[in-house]
């Protein structure tokens, strides 16, 4: 394999790495009663625990209303985040073939540009 | 980073909103602008834009036992110039904010400033710095994409800490309080972000060469004439 290619491979092994250690080591001492809390959320209790007289002066119109429901709209948005970002590769991705062998293009000429 | 619906007083909203909005305003400018000029980078645009849309909808675990999420402003600050960001992490948090219950309209001032503003220049100004001690611009794009990431949450401790300033410590006690529920998380979180930027940027450089040079982030290689 190239170096590139292993280049490749120790950058996710890297990462990987950095997950798992934070998994095991964050488990260790996480809050027994939420486990991994988002930051977001420890925040925000932080404001309450020093500030009990503060109120939020505002709702948001939709909250959903379990924690399935809402990491299913966490997976809507990467998808709709990764269908994107494959797209924009994948058009890369066909404008450089296409430039690379012009005889094997399409008879109309270069791919045309996608609608945005 | 994303301060919750209502837990900013008025004032606070009011003023974020009024420091960001000229950003954002500016952003979408340029975005529309470059679409219009360049259609050969609207892909890479979208790229960038779909880059933060995925980062930030992903909670990871911390060493500390909490989790957070990457924010992932760093490439496109790199690519496209800070603005743009502006403008592409507003999409995402209103999104975010309507949606998800994440975040919030009132305070999304306040998350505009630290996520599309603060973090993309933080980032560009490390990148610039990379490219001009010479250093490979890899590391100039892991050092864009950590510290856009964690320089965010710095302020999103800032923001916090001058809305609810701790009765005995005061403003910096407040500040640092925050910084303890953020900063330490977020630095595995942006170490991470680094690297899976660099593996992103390769991919670029494969598939986008040709922007990635008009954009001046490649420098074009000159063929050597055949003797």
């Amino acid at each position: 394999m190239s170096r590139k290619t292993w280049t490749t491979i120790a950058l996710i092994a890297a990462l990987v790495l950095i997950f798992g250690i934070s998994f095991v080591v964050g488990g260790l001492h996480t809050d027994p009663y939420e486990r991994f809390a988002g930051t977001d959320s420890v925040a925000t209790s932080t404001i309450q625990e020093s500030n009990p007289d503060y109120q939020p002066w505002f709702e948001p119109f939709f909250q959903p209303e379990s924690g399935e429901v809402e990491s299913g709209l966490f997976a809507l948005q990467a998808a709709l985040g990764g269908t994107v970002l494959g797209f924009a590769i994948g058009g890369l991705w066909g404008r450089r073939r296409s430039e690379r062998s012009p005889a094997t293009a399409e008879p109309n000429g270069p791919a045309p540009e996608p609608a945005t | 980073m994303h301060i919750a619906e209502g837990f900013l007083p008025v004032v606070h909203c009011v003023a974020w909103y009024a420091v960001s909005t000229p950003f954002v305003i500016r952003g979408a400018r340029k975005v529309i602008q470059e679409a219009k000029e360049h259609p050969e980078s609207r892909l890479l645009l979208a790229a960038a834009g779909a880059f933060t849309f995925v980062l930030s909808s992903i909670k990871l675990p911390s060493v500390t036992g909490s989790s957070s999420h990457p924010t992932g402003t760093g490439l496109g600050a790199v690519l496209f110039r800070p603005p743009v960001m502006a403008f592409l992490s507003t999409i995402v948090l209103i999104f975010q904010a309507l949606l998800l219950a994440h975040g919030g309209i009132t305070t999304l001032g306040a998350n505009v400033f630290s996520m599309g503003i603060a973090g993309p220049w933080v980032g560009y100004w490390f990148w610039k710095l990379s490219s001009r001690l010479g250093w490979h611009r890899n590391v100039g794009v892991f050092l864009a994409l950590a510290f856009a990431d964690l320089s965010t949450y710095l302020v999103t401790s800032v923001q916090l800490g001058l809305a609810f300033p701790d009765p005995v410590s005061g403003l910096a006690g407040s500040v640092a309080k925050f910084m303890g529920v953020f900063v330490i998380s977020q630095i595995p979180l942006a170490i991470a972000e680094g690297i899976l930027g660099v593996l992103v940027f390769r991919l670029l450089t494969d598939v986008a060469k040709p922007e990635l040079e008009r954009l001046g982030i490649l420098r074009p290689v000159v063929k050597e004439a055949v003797a």
